[in-house]
């Protein structure tokens, strides 16, 4: 009998919901480090019970945690669950040391001025499609980190933070975040990642060189519109059966791009509003894309009070409002970058969570929308997972 | 043995009490303590300070016998009352969003 887990992340805590394939009664388990900001968890496609957690706190900075048993024990990686069973057991794991390689030098801050590059938070951990225990963390400030022990030791991949643009990177309204990696399932030396504010980025080496991939995106906040680097890229999706086919939410504009990122097109078509943040592809039908648009980057809720995910089936330009089941009136909730999944059922299985705390799903590819939950913590990252 | 008291989140995820009590050899300072704190809980290293610096994090303050010495140079020698354990080494979040 096929399963669901569904991952959420929130400002408060971590909670896994569970449901059979008709995704109608969930068992929610939770909250797991509560009072922690849990910016993302994410499974391993190669061993889906284990799981890495990113758990962070403006006061106590990073730590990195994973589960080998589908979330129902965590630890920090290098210390094992028997370990802290003993009275005396505590956690060995050091796995919360993000040091940038070399001289970390200067990006630009927002008033255009020098600023040093100063580590943060993991906001996405992508675990690698064939190797258990690699997995990659997008960081703030913007860089790239790698682990080969399962998250025990991270260790950066530079080539990305100094390239000859990284100089010129400024923060968006959440700071200087990569929070994207996309991972080619055909290639896994060829991934993306996206930063606000500087752009995609394409490398073809396993990490070592990267490439700005912006071309054909416009932001009309730069002094250059069409400049190689400074986009405030929201979000970037693919489908596994078409890698060179990426589909993006930008600040403003819906963006595909059919030849790996090396040039884009809007695809906005009759979208109400394109600014937004999460966009994902339907699991069996490649032109099939979803977004949640977003009043304006000044007002972080939707059109007129009603929260509706935009469903594409061609790619892009033509889409239609899914609405029944979510609410259409007095509705001023924000839905994160991170904050959509999609399962691998027939049908497919869509998930949102919202910053008001609401996670909705669809099991039916977005016609039909139900909420798991309606009071959690706001919803940073949703990620689900199909077990079979 | 010094005694060091830690902040909620802390304790938890060292899995440990309030206070904890380390064995550090003189000179007692903050660098001592915490350098003693993080050997025995690996998992604290880089939650306090920073790592590499070891610069204070900045939501972070210390406290030793009623007195803020957040800002004192951590390889100071601390109050005799915080070397033999008659007062605790304060480890405190700031109180900070509300």
């Amino acid at each position: 009998m096929s399963q669901v887990r569904v991952l959420v992340g929130t400002k408060k805590g971590a909670f896994i919901c569970t449901a059979d394939a008709q995704r109608r009664d969930w068992n929610i388990e939770g909250p797991f480090f509560g009072g922690w900001e849990m910016y993302h968890l994410k499974g391993s496609t190669v061993d889906p019970n284990r799981i890495y957690a990113s758990q962070s706190s403006g006061w106590f900075g990073q730590i990195i945690q994973r589960s080998d048993d589908g979330g129902k024990t965590w630890a920090t990686p290098g210390s094992t669950p028997e370990e802290l069973k003993s009275p005396h057991g505590f956690p060995q794991g050091e796995s919360n040391k993000f040091v940038y390689e070399g001289v970390a030098g200067t990006h630009l801050w927002y008033d255009g001025t020098p600023h040093p590059w100063e580590f943060k938070r993991v906001w996405h951990l992508e675990p690698s499609l064939t190797e258990p225990d690699v997995v990659f963390a997008g960081v703030e400030d913007a860089a790239i980190f790698k682990s080969s022990d399962a998250g025990r030791t991270w260790s950066e991949l530079p080539g990305l933070r100094t390239h000859t643009t990284g100089k010129d990177w400024q923060p968006g309204a959440g700071g200087m975040c990569l929070h994207t990696i996309l991972i080619d399932p055909t290639a896994p030396d060829r991934m993306w990642v996206a930063i606000s504010a500087a752009g995609c980025f394409r490398t073809d080496d396993g990490g070592k060189t990267w490439k700005p991939t912006n071309k054909g995106l416009v932001s009309n906040f730069m002094p250059n519109p069409e400049a190689e680097v400074g986009h405030c890229v929201h979000r970037i999706a693919s489908h596994p059966s078409k890698p060179d086919t990426l589909f993006m939410q930008k600040h403003w504009d819906v963006m595909r791009s059919d030849d790996a990122g090396d040039s884009w097109t809007k695809v906005s078509g009759n979208l109400p509003c394109d600014f937004g943040f999460p966009i994902d592809v339907h699991a069996h039908e490649p032109e099939t894309i979803y977004v949640v648009p977003i009043k304006s980057d000044g007002e972080h809720y939707p059109p007129e009070g009603k929260l509706r995910v935009y469903r594409s089936k061609t790619g892009g330009n033509e889409w239609e409002p899914l609405t029944k089941g979510l609410p259409q009136q007095d509705c001023y909730v924000n839905i994160l970058r991170d904050a959509m999944a999609v399962d691998t059922l027939d049908d497919c299985g869509i998930y949102f969570g919202t910053t008001g705390g609401q996670v909705y799903v669809s099991p039916d590819g977005g016609d039909n929308w139900s909420a798991i939950n309606e009071h959690f913590p706001a919803v940073l990252s949703v990620e689900v997972q199909t077990l079979k | 043995m010094v005694r060091v008291t830690l902040p909620f989140h802390l304790r938890n995820l060292a899995q440990t009490e309030q206070e904890v009590q380390l064995s550090v050899a003189p000179p007692v300072s903050v660098s001592t303590v915490l350098d003693a704190l993080e050997a025995a809980y690996p998992v604290l290293k880089g939650t306090i300070r920073e790592h590499e610096t070891l610069k204070r994090r900045a939501f972070l303050r210390f406290f030793a016998c009623g007195e803020d010495i957040s800002t004192e140079d951590p390889g100071r020698s601390l109050p005799e009352s915080i070397a033999n354990g008659t007062e605790p080494l304060m480890v405190i979040g700031a109180i900070a969003g509300g």
